[in-house]
């Protein structure tokens, strides 16, 4: 019978593929950044993790602060500063059990420091000794990550063995506003949300890749927005409200652990610094911009709330600086030792065993620097030809 | 007769008027990348172009490297002639899709119809203490992929002239600047900038009797040195910049290592699976009963690129050359 013959009976109805499979409007994040301090929410928080965020707020400009003069003095390579967003640096630190892996940008040695790493540790990469300079899984954190991207596919595939194996472990990876433009970025969301995988994106949307504004990395109404696409929540917070990142990352890690899926975080938030201390930002953004954002800076938001609500006295405010230039005088002192460095490094650790060629080349760096202790000499068979 | 006002330039400097004279003689030609536009490229190559072209013609891009490579074959595709820059080595590797299988084979996919005008600059190599990903020497990669050409400078004139070969090639053209010769300077003409240098020509830097280094970009000044010290020893070197890997120049390589007898091939990239490899076979098939001693090969280890304080160690220097000069076999001789 051909469809002619049938056309009486014949009554069209939609395939199946024209619902939607997933209602996006509870994707959907917030208009506006969510926040904590200053608002109501803020009555709901426990003072003690206040406190403990301010201490740690405290402790991490001051890292910033005491790494950058590093720099200055030589025994940094370069800084990649978290400046004005150390509110999503411990928020991040502090949200995760021990339990559980973060995933680190480049620019987040900050997060791993609030996380218990030895600053010096953290700081191995951009001292140049070695590059990562911790065990990752000892602490659970993940080599610092330069290419852009390319740690977020690593999140989720950890967070997906850990679920096979059935463990109760989330990940939360960190990446920039530009990072968001890679592919990584959209295969590593992708793969999550079809996973289920328990895993959370925070995205730190501080204004800048290195000189390209956010407005000529995306189009969309929110980076936040993007997780509708991959059918997972959108949240968008206040990146300098360390009280609401804190929570926002907190209720996504508690839904990525009861099985519910990944979730994507934007905290706006600011770069105070240049991009690396080798940076010239006045070639692409004024003072102003800068200014206005010190005026809604992190340390100065919470302290604010605190001190209104009577948790903070001037001798806790003492004793957070205190300590946190007890753990600058510490880094600084430990820093300014020169690092001992064996050059056979070179080989260790390329493969599980070193290749023939490997030893040949190990034992030609041994003879080199034999002859160089030895003082100038000559290279060939004396006399040899010449 | 005028007397010519020689101003020192950088190879930075030399790219950007590179850069400059080729968009300024060639409306098509588009330059593209991260951080290209208002910063000016974060080794300020393309310092100012912004400025001058507008940003349709000197764009900074999403953050993106397979996006901007993936566009700019779109845009050669309709006539357009792009010039994108990859901002480090090893962050051109997101790129790799687009560029083997759509830049290096849409030529020979196409029957030649649709040939693909696209050059893809690329900071390369190490010796400026970056960390991780800032310092890889990548050319074995490109030089194993039919179609691409692969060219390098060493001198500020070759930056200048070889770049506005490389774009106006009609062929895809991977253009490695090397990074720690960025601010090496020399004195030019700024109202008369260096010729254009044909692709695929190599030269010889320096003559000499007793045996060729065969070297490019940042190791020809180390090879230089090189030639120097080797004179306390006796040794008269002769070196060869090649300056383009792809194509290769056998003539001006076997020439001269007929007349010496002897060659050591020098680059920082590894040794194994290394353009030293190609070139020492090359040297050997065609300068087989002129050589008096194996050809030898002085390259990096074979080892990720390592952190900034033990680099020293692993990049090719005077002593591990003259090392190299001094195994060639000198004994035959006396
Ligand atoms: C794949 C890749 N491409 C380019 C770079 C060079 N690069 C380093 S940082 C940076 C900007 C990053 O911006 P964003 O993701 O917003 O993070 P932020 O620096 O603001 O923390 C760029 C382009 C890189 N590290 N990796």
């Amino acid at each position: 019978m051909t469809v002619m013959e049938q056309r009486g009976a014949y009554r069209p109805t939609p395939p199946p593929a024209w619902q939607p499979r997933t209602d996006p409007a509870p994707l959907l994040p917030d208009a506006l950044p969510y926040r904590v301090l200053g608002t109501e929410a803020a009555a709901q928080v426990d003072p003690g993790l206040l406190r403990r965020l301010y201490a740690e707020l405290v402790r991490g400009r001051r890292y910033n602060t005491q790494a950058t003069a590093l720099t200055k003095q030589g025994r940094l390579a370069v800084y990649p500063s978290s400046t004005g967003q150390e509110a999503c640096e411990v928020a991040a630190a502090l949200v995760l059990e021990d339990r559980d892996w973060l995933f680190p940008s480049y620019r987040d040695t900050l997060a791993a420091v609030a996380r218990g790493l030895d600053p010096v540790q953290a700081l191995t990469l951009l001292r140049g000794d070695w590059h990562t300079g911790y065990d990752p899984r000892e602490h659970r954190i993940a080599p610092l990550c330069t290419p852009l991207a390319t740690q977020l596919p690593h999140a989720v595939g950890l967070a997906h063995a850990a679920r096979l194996k059935g463990d109760d472990v989330v990940a939360l990876a960190l990446v920039g506003d530009g990072g968001t433009s890679e592919g990584d970025f959209h295969e590593a969301l992708n793969f999550a949300a079809v996973w289920q995988a328990p895993v959370v994106f925070l995205v730190q949307n501080n204004g800048f890749a290195i000189s390209v504004p956010l407005a000529k990395q995306t189009a969309a109404p929110s980076l936040a927005h993007k997780a509708v696409g991959y059918g997972m929540p959108g949240r968008l917070v206040d990146g300098n409200d360390a009280a609401a990142v804190h929570q926002v990352l907190g209720e996504a890690i508690a839904h990525a652990r009861a099985g519910g899926g990944p979730t994507l975080v934007e905290a706006v938030t600011y770069r105070i610094d240049a991009h690396t201390n080798a940076d010239d930002a006045t070639r692409y953004r004024g003072d102003a911009e800068v200014e206005t954002w010190r005026g809604h800076d992190p340390i100065a938001l919470l302290e604010h709330e605190l001190t209104e609500r009577g948790l903070l006295d001037d001798e806790a405010i003492r004793a957070a600086r205190e300590d946190a230039e007890t753990m600058a005088a510490d880094l600084r002192e430990r820093m300014n030792q020169d690092p001992v460095l064996d050059p056979m490094d070179l080989f260790a650790h390329v493969y599980a065993q070193p290749t023939t060629q490997l030893l040949e080349q190990e034992t030609q760096l041994r003879a080199e620097l034999d002859a160089e202790a030895d003082g100038p000499h000559h290279h060939g068979p004396e006399g040899a030809g010449r | 007769m005028t007397t010519v006002a020689l101003k020192p330039a950088t190879m930075a400097q030399a790219l950007g008027r590179a850069l400059r004279d080729s968009m300024a003689a060639d409306p098509t030609v588009h330059v593209m990348g991260e951080d290209v536009g208002t910063l000016g490229g974060v080794f300020r190559v393309t310092d100012g172009l912004a400025k001058e072209f507008g940003e349709d013609r000197c764009t900074d891009t999403p953050l993106a490297e397979a996006g901007i490579l993936g566009t700019a074959v779109g845009m050669a595709m309709y006539g357009l002639r792009p010039v994108v820059e990859m901002q480090f080595d090893a962050f051109a590797y997101p790129a790799f899709e687009q560029l083997i299988s759509h830049v290096a084979r849409m030529r020979n996919r196409t029957r030649g119809a649709m040939p693909l005008p696209i050059t893809i600059r690329v900071p390369y190599g190490g010796g400026i203490g970056g960390v991780e990903h800032h310092s890889d020497s990548s050319e074995a990669y490109y030089m194993a992929t039919p179609g691409l050409h692969v060219v390098t400078p060493a001198t500020v004139a070759d930056a200048y002239g070889l770049l506005r070969a490389a774009i106006a090639s009609d062929d895809p053209v991977v253009f490695l600047e090397p990074k720690r010769l960025y601010w090496s300077k020399d004195s030019w003409n700024p109202d008369e900038p260096p010729a254009v240098e044909p692709i695929g020509r190599a030269v010889v830097r320096r003559s000499g009797r007793s045996a060729t280094l065969i070297t490019y970009g940042p190791s020809v000044p180390v090879c230089l040195e090189a030639a120097e010290a080797a004179r306390a020893e006796g040794w008269d070197l002769e070196v060869v910049d090649l300056r383009s890997l792809v194509p290769f120049d056998d003539e001006t390589v076997s020439a001269s290592v007929r007349r010496t007898g002897r060659a050591v091939v020098v680059h920082e990239s590894g040794g194994f699976g290394g353009p030293g490899g190609e070139i020492a076979a090359r040297v050997t098939e065609r300068c087989f009963h002129y050589l008096e001693a194996p050809v030898l090969r002085v390259a990096g280890f074979d080892i990720p690129y390592p952190p900034p304080m033990l680099e020293r160690h692993h990049l090719p220097g005077v002593d591990r050359i003259l090392d190299a000069v001094g195994r060639l076999q000198w004994e035959a001789d006396s």
